[in-house]
């Protein structure tokens, strides 16, 4: 039979599988056929695995997921080479489940950046419109569910790098609450942000692949138990279920009138499906949010990749003594923004700036967590744009830093909170995939997965490409 | 500048990152744009409120002190750019 990979997703990979209409084998190949035949004018993949490793639905993962024998880069030179001698708990916790590896996906060098055109292995382009950027950091991952070459993946994220992503791309992508799913095995950026998320063609699919992976680890001692069993969406009706609407994320600045209008009707969807729609206020935390994050997150960075040095694994830059091999190995090895945000960390911690810059950024972020606490004492989720555009164009804010780190003003105040967020496709301006936030209390994925589906159905976004129908 | 050029290079060498002069010269008008706009949390008189340093109430997560196997030597020293014996070789200090 033929196997319609641009369509088909991971449930009906599943059913197919189980009726015998189709062999693991076989639709790994076709998979595999699909990036042979797609993804050179995409560079979603950075590698790929021919033959299949399991029995049951094949999987892409970012390339910061430890995948034993294949190599793993996390989009950087100075990892080149570099083959995991383990992997990561999500991989076998999917390989266990019986999931196949279809391959690694591109991303931004150490998931720094909104576009994946910081990788060391050129940029992945939009399956939308392929001049265009899929997003970052996971770019490579959401590029390859929307263009048919994966039917899931897993991708990470820190500033919004799944949902920002997704969005863009007109898929569904889950940040879940810090520390449900296990960084034992991921390629660390920033260890109190950084999380691994699944992404999918459906809001179901994406319950599904959380499922698999989410729960506690011992070899992660960050992560928690659940506090209830993954629930599979079905309801189709928002009854009793209260809707937030934040004026400050709602009207950033710099949201496309495009995106503002999906938006604006996508909330007015929750109302005819039977929830109670309020507007509420996160008074300081969409301001303060970004200064916070580009404070927290460099100066985790600035300790997580003090590992690279040329000693144990990766590139080596050989020097008279050690102290230049570290330094022409880190110079040769990093690209320009995780220079920037090491150099950016160190500042910040430096000896003299440490209280004003980073001790004043945690704080900003205990104010972040407790306005998120108090508008969840009167609803039950809080919706905004995922991001303020559409996919821009590749090239268009990649010299301006800046200007790129606006790209997660809206997914980021959340982040800080530790809280889930779901984004799913809530429809196409000028033809490109806009993408509508939902945002939870921690360990509220299930009721984040029954809104998402409700209002997927009631939507009915077809989440392949017109250009490769 | 919200950043000097020396400033950057002291932070450069703290980082174990060798720049060339035009690298510095970049990184200084960026960092100095990107400096001045995170020094936004200065704005906010925060002296009553605790630090948050991690998003969930963790306190010491103990595992049982039981030996378990560790990772082989050879597994240790599989992607070492260069190895002797059971040694990662490096340059002289």
């Amino acid at each position: 039979m033929t196997i319609d990979t641009l369509r088909l997703t991971a449930e009906d990979a599943a059913g197919l599988l189980e009726r015998k209409e189709v062999s693991a084998p076989e639709l790994h190949r076709a998979f595999v056929d699909a990036i042979a035949e797609r993804d050179g004018g995409l560079n979603a993949y950075l590698r790929t695995v021919d033959e299949p490793d399991g029995d049951g639905v094949p999987i892409a993962f970012k390339d910061l997921i430890s995948t034993r024998g294949v190599e793993t880069t996390a989009g950087s030179k100075i990892l080149s080479g570099y083959v995991p001698v383990a992997d990561a708990t999500v991989a076998t916790r999917c390989r266990e489940a019986g999931m196949t590896l279809l391959g690694k996906t591109n991303m931004d060098e150490f998931a720094m950046g909104s576009s994946t055109e910081n990788s060391a292995f050129g940029p992945t382009r939009n399956p939308w419109d392929p001049e265009r950027v899929p997003g970052g950091s996971s770019g490579g991952s959401a590029a390859a569910v929307a263009a048919g070459l994966a039917p899931w993946a897993l991708g990470s994220d820190t500033g919004g790098s799944v949902k920002q992503p997704a969005s863009l791309c007109g898929i569904v992508g889950l940040r879940p609450t810090y520390g449900t799913v296990s960084r034992s095995g991921i390629v660390a950026f920033a260890s109190s942000l950084d999380q691994v998320g699944p992404m999918t063609k459906t809001v179901r699919d994406n319950a599904l692949l959380y499922r698999t992976i989410a729960g506690r680890d011992p070899a992660d001692t960050t992560t928690v138990e659940l506090q209830q069993p993954v629930e599979i969406p079905e309801r189709e009706d928002l009854n009793g279920v209260r809707v937030g609407v934040p004026r400050e994320l709602n009207e950033a600045e710099g949201i496309e009138p495009g995106v503002k209008e999906l938006t604006d009707r996508t909330i007015e969807l929750c109302r005819e499906l039977g929830a109670e729609v309020g507007e509420t206020t996160l008074p300081r935390s969409v301001t303060y949010g970004l200064a916070c994050y580009y404070l927290v997150a460099p100066s985790e960075a600035s300790s997580n990749l003090a590992r690279y040095d040329g000693v144990r694994y990766g590139l080596r830059v050989d020097g008279a003594n050690v102290r230049e091999m570290y330094e022409k190995t880190r110079d040769a090895g990093f690209g320009d923004e995780p220079k920037r945000r090491i150099m950016l960390g160190t500042y910040a911690l430096s000896a003299g700036y440490y209280e004003a810059y980073y001790g004043q950024a945690q704080k900003v972020r205990t104010v972040i967590a407790q306005e998120h606490a108090a508008a969840f004492r009167d609803f039950d989720v809080l919706v905004s744009p995922t991001s303020p555009t559409v996919a821009f164009g590749i090239g268009e804010k990649a010299e301006n830093p800046l200007a790129m780190y606006l790209s997660d003003v809206l997914t980021i105040p959340s982040n800080m909170a530790g809280l889930p967020g779901l984004s799913i496709p809530s429809g196409l301006s000028d033809g490109l995939p806009v993408g509508f936030q939902l945002i939870g209390p921690q360990f509220a994925e299930n009721a984040l997965f029954h809104v998402g589906h409700a209002l997927e159905r009631a939507i009915g976004f077809d989440y392949v490409p017109r250009r490769l129908a | 500048m919200a950043i000097t050029r020396d400033e950057v290079l002291h932070v450069a060498r703290l980082a174990r990152l060798e720049l060339t002069d035009e690298e510095v010269d970049r990184f200084t008008d960026q960092l100095s744009a990107i400096v001045e706009a995170v020094n936004r949390v200065s704005e906010l008189d925060l002296s009553d409120v605790e630090p948050t340093a991690h998003p969930l109430d963790l306190v010491n997560v103990w595992s049982d002190d039981e030996p378990r196997p560790s990772l082989p030597v050879d597994a240790a020293l599989a992607n070492a750019p260069d190895r002797d014996g059971s040694f990662f070789k490096v340059p002289p200090a």
